[in-house]
């Protein structure tokens, strides 16, 4: 059993920080539980367990000093006088009951704080303070040292706030529901043929009393039709608001004539109703969609994790848990998940995915980093000065540079579709309308009407992203995550597998790394300590899985290196202690001109390949001489064997792979006889062969380690990193999967079958319904009001039955495979409190 | 007869002040947050100190 901190219940490496019997991770937790306690705030730890974030440094008042500059605060400050001032601040900490409380108690924490209101949703706080007595940096110091700090960027004090948006639909719905309600009661009479008993004077007077309650609703419940409808129109654009704003135009006008002409009331309470449900469907279908981007930028965990420095050693840890002030360590190819500032090392980011541009840039020690830069060379120090923001990295993944052309195929199907529809469906309304006019004019008017407005496709529009954002959640629970919806869809179509073998098949791990001295047969030369630490100093540079195999197996105090160089296919380079250092392939290490000659043997043999044994693939070079070379045994992952079976049962088969042939024999035993084996391929020999895949006609996905077959896993359909704990970012893949999950591969592609099955499954469900409505609205049997209560109920029945089915077939495919080993699972920590919200 | 034009005046004063009533409470930012209060209700108040008028702490670190 593992004591957590009290405070923030991450694990206590000791009870040194304990206090009052409760265990504490850091000072600073503890100075946070003090805090709280003296000042009658204790009842924050019993609205939930563990509710506080980790306190790693000392907040530095210093830090927010800029924000008492007249210009930043005039920018901030919601409000300000004297004697108050209010101001918004974005926390993104907030997570639970225990948050909104102890945030909306803070007047207790200084006599300057007055009210303060919390949104959960938003993860904002409101403060009103009184500038004399507390200033906003200093406010904004406060909430830092007890944990909750203030996000601070730009774009938030220029952005116009949401909520203004919001309040104006609210008063749309309001309005519309107010006249629908009060048309209709003053309608009954008439329709009942009351009218009778009160004469004709009636039948008038709610004639002009519907009119007058209706142009409110039309003039501004209806006001986003219009403008859509106009704004469409200047485009010369169709689109299905046209007819839309057309038709209400058309209905009110025909009441207009009615009621002056005294034929009747006129068709106001339809009219009404009409718009109240078509705001609704809207509302309906915003929630949904907001919902979706909620869950991707707050629940979503970003597969990325980095080495963190700490005072007992380097660990491993989630970006998800770094906090501003960590130590981290970047090795070449490693992305930079924070602002930080450089500490040590020789600094070359490279900032693509931020910039496009592709050169690296060289950094000065103490120079400030960007969030998104990837380190190309050794280890470099940093220091994070920012909080890590996920949804930032999520975008970067989803760049337009790593995009597939496929994807954008597919955003222009869809549009090409509406447009089609559209024309579709205006058609089939004219020709309805036309033909009632010749039957029973005074029908043709509201069957156009009901006809647009069945045709609606919402339920259309909304099937596919439902299912596949929750097919998504599904698979993140599995430490599977997916660069974005659409790649559910490629999964479900591929039909041949692609399997890397050095660090996918086969693990990363210390053990079966044995080193044979090139000097073999003549004297049986093991490596000297000293060797054994540049060696070592110089793998740990690397991501690559033979390197970090090599490092973890000699395990030596690191020695500083200089001139670290990676080439890809071929090997790493460094100099240590004045010593030159390449460890790679053998090919690669003969081009760079190394010799089988060394001072101790100058009459050695010419070529080391000979005196070599066969099958060790990473050799040594110290100075440019031959010391031999490392043979790694490669363990089969676990249920691999299982895996490939099941997976040969369905798919073609190829394994490719950058080793010689040593385990040939071995390798065809597993993948069978059909299935295409390659050796001794280089990273642009596995693009060329998923390229002629493709040409082939076939879908293929790529499973490889992320980092040495970037280039092949952007070329295949879909890309697949398999990454151990600590994932090296590649934005090139698709997916990325945790290494030990590797075995449900097969399930994970028999469920986004399934997925991609509910999706069609919801469009013909929305097709048919589509299709009986507007037969029926054609008939004249369907009122333009009846069918705006029927869109918002297609819709919610398609979103029930894409989120309820894909959720079942997701339970009921991975509950058949039990559940792999516990890993750093990010499961552990999602937010307790957006859990509970969701029960509610 | 003019009973019915007494009620509908009626029915529509009633109506128009719920709707006035409604329009206040957008614009007062009733609706902005409509989760945070559920989760406000959830502690109990402690039961020594809840003066409304910002009971006095005793120290404070800023």
């Amino acid at each position: 059993m593992v004591t957590v901190c009290f405070h923030c219940g991450e694990p206590c490496a000791g009870d040194a920080f304990a206090q009052d019997g409760k265990p504490f991770c850091c000072l600073g937790c503890q100075t946070v539980f003090h805090l709280l306690q003296e000042n009658g705030l204790g009842q924050f730890y019993e609205l939930n367990a563990a509710p506080g974030t980790r306190i790693r440094a000392t907040t530095v008042a210093a830090r927010y000093a800029f924000l008492d500059d007249p210009v930043v605060r005039e920018k901030l400050l919601d409000y300000a006088d004297d004697q108050r001032a209010r101001v918004t601040l974005r926390l993104p900490a907030i997570h639970c009951v225990a948050c909104v409380w102890l945030l909306e108690n803070l007047f207790k924490l200084h006599p300057g704080i007055g009210r303060s209101v919390v949104n959960f949703t938003r993860r904002e706080a409101t403060i009103t303070f009184a500038p004399d007595r507390i200033k906003l940096g200093e406010l904004a110091a406060l909430l830092a040292s007890i944990g909750y700090e203030p996000e601070l960027t730009c774009a938030e004090t220029e952005a116009p706030r949401p909520s203004l948006v919001r309040k104006k639909q609210w008063l749309q719905i309001g309005l519309a529901a107010f006249a629908f309600g009060n048309i209709m009661l003053m309608s009954v009479p008439v329709y009942l043929g009351l009218d009778r008993f009160n004469g004709p004077w009636f039948r008038v007077l709610a004639g002009w009393l519907s009119l007058a309650m209706a142009l409110p609703v039309v003039t501004y419940s209806a006001s986003d039709f219009w403008r859509s409808a106009w704004w469409s129109l200047r485009q010369r654009r169709l689109t299905l608001d046209v007819p839309i704003a057309l038709g209400l135009a058309a209905i009110y006008g025909q009441s207009f004539f009615e009621v002056l002409a005294h034929r009747g009331p006129g068709y106001c309470d339809s009219l009404t109703g009409l718009i109240l449900f078509l705001l609704c469907g809207r509302v309906f279908q915003q929630k949904t969609h907001e919902r979706l981007i909620f869950d991707r930028d707050y629940k979503g965990f970003f597969p990325l994790a980095v080495i963190r420095k700490t005072p007992a050693g380097e660990e491993s840890v989630p970006i998800s848990r770094l906090q501003p002030g960590d130590r981290l360590v970047l090795r070449h190819g490693e992305l930079l998940p924070a602002d930080a500032k450089l500490v040590g090392g020789d600094a070359w980011l490279d900032y693509s995915f931020v910039t496009g541009e592709a050169e690296p840039v060289r950094c000065a020690p103490g120079s400030h980093l960007y969030a998104g830069g990837r380190q190309i060379g050794g280890r470099i120090e940093v220091e994070t000065v920012r909080p890590v923001v996920q949804s930032r990295l999520a975008a970067l993944w989803d760049n337009e540079a790593f995009r597939k052309r496929r994807d954008d195929d597919l955003d222009s199907l869809t549009n090409r579709y509406s447009r089609r529809f559209t024309k579709l469906v205006i058609g089939l309304a004219l020709a309805a309308a036309v033909f009632w006019l010749f039957h029973d004019a005074a029908k043709a008017l509201p069957v156009f009407t009901a006809v647009l407005i069945v045709a609606c496709p919402c339920a259309l529009a909304l099937a596919a992203p439902l299912t596949h954002g929750t097919a998504q959640r599904v698979l993140a629970r599995l430490n599977l995550f997916l660069k974005n919806a659409r790649v559910i869809e490629r999964l479900a179509q591929v039909d041949t597998i692609v399997l890397d073998k050095t660090g996918t098949l086969t693990t990363a791990d210390a053990s079966g790394v044995a080193f044979i001295s090139a000097e073999g047969g003549v004297r049986k030369a093991d490596l000297s300590v000293e060797e054994r630490q540049w060696i070592g100093s110089l793998a740990r540079h690397s991501t690559h899985p033979n390197s970090i195999r090599i490092a973890k197996s000699l395990a030596v105090a690191p020695r500083p290196v200089s001139g670290f160089q990676e080439i890809s296919g071929g090997g790493i380079a460094g100099e240590v202690a004045g010593h030159e250092i390449r460890l790679g392939s053998m090919a690669w290490l003969e081009k760079c001109g190394v010799s089988g000659r060394n001072r101790s043997n100058p009459e050695g043999s010419p070529s080391a390949a000979t005196t070599l044994p066969v099958g060790s693939h990473t050799g040594i070079a110290i100075d440019g001489v031959w010391r031999g070379g490392f043979q790694l045994e490669n363990a089969l992952r676990p249920e691999v064997e299982k895996l490939v079976a099941r997976l040969g049962s369905r798919f073609e088969l190829a394994l490719l792979s950058g080793d010689n042939e040593r385990e040939a024999a071995r390798f065809r035993a597993l993948f069978g006889e059909r299935a295409t084996l390659r050796f001794n391929r280089s990273p642009a020999d596995k693009l060329e062969f998923i390229r002629e895949l493709q040409h082939g006609g076939r879908r293929v996905m790529m499973v490889g380690d992320g980092l040495n077959d970037a280039g092949a896993l952007r070329q295949a359909d879909v890309g697949v990193a398999v990454v151990e704990s600590l994932g090296a970012f590649s934005p090139a893949s698709d997916v990325i999967l945790d290494a030990l999950q590797l075995p449900r591969l097969a399930e994970v592609l028999a469920f986004s079958r399934q997925a991609a099955r509910v999706v069609r499954l919801g469009f013909v469900i929305s097709a048919l319904y589509n299709l009986a409505g507007l037969s029926i609205a054609a008939a004249g049997l369907l009122a333009p009001m009846v069918c705006a209560v029927l869109m918002p109920l297609s819709s919610a029945t398609v979103l029930a039955f894409a989120c309820g089915m894909t959720a079942w077939s997701g339970r009921r495919i991975f509950a058949l495979s039990k559940p792999l080993g516990a890993s750093t699972s990010p499961a552990r920590l999602r937010e307790p409190a957006v859990k509970w919200i969701e029960g509610a | 007869m003019s009973v019915i034009l007494i009620l509908i005046l009626a029915s529509l004063s009633v109506a128009v002040a719920f709707l006035i009533s409604f329009i206040w409470a957008v614009r007062s930012g009733q609706y902005e947050d409509t989760c945070t209060p559920a989760l406000r209700i959830l502690p109990d108040d402690a039961a020594e100190k809840n003066s409304a008028s910002g009971s006095k702490p005793k120290s404070s670190n800023s």
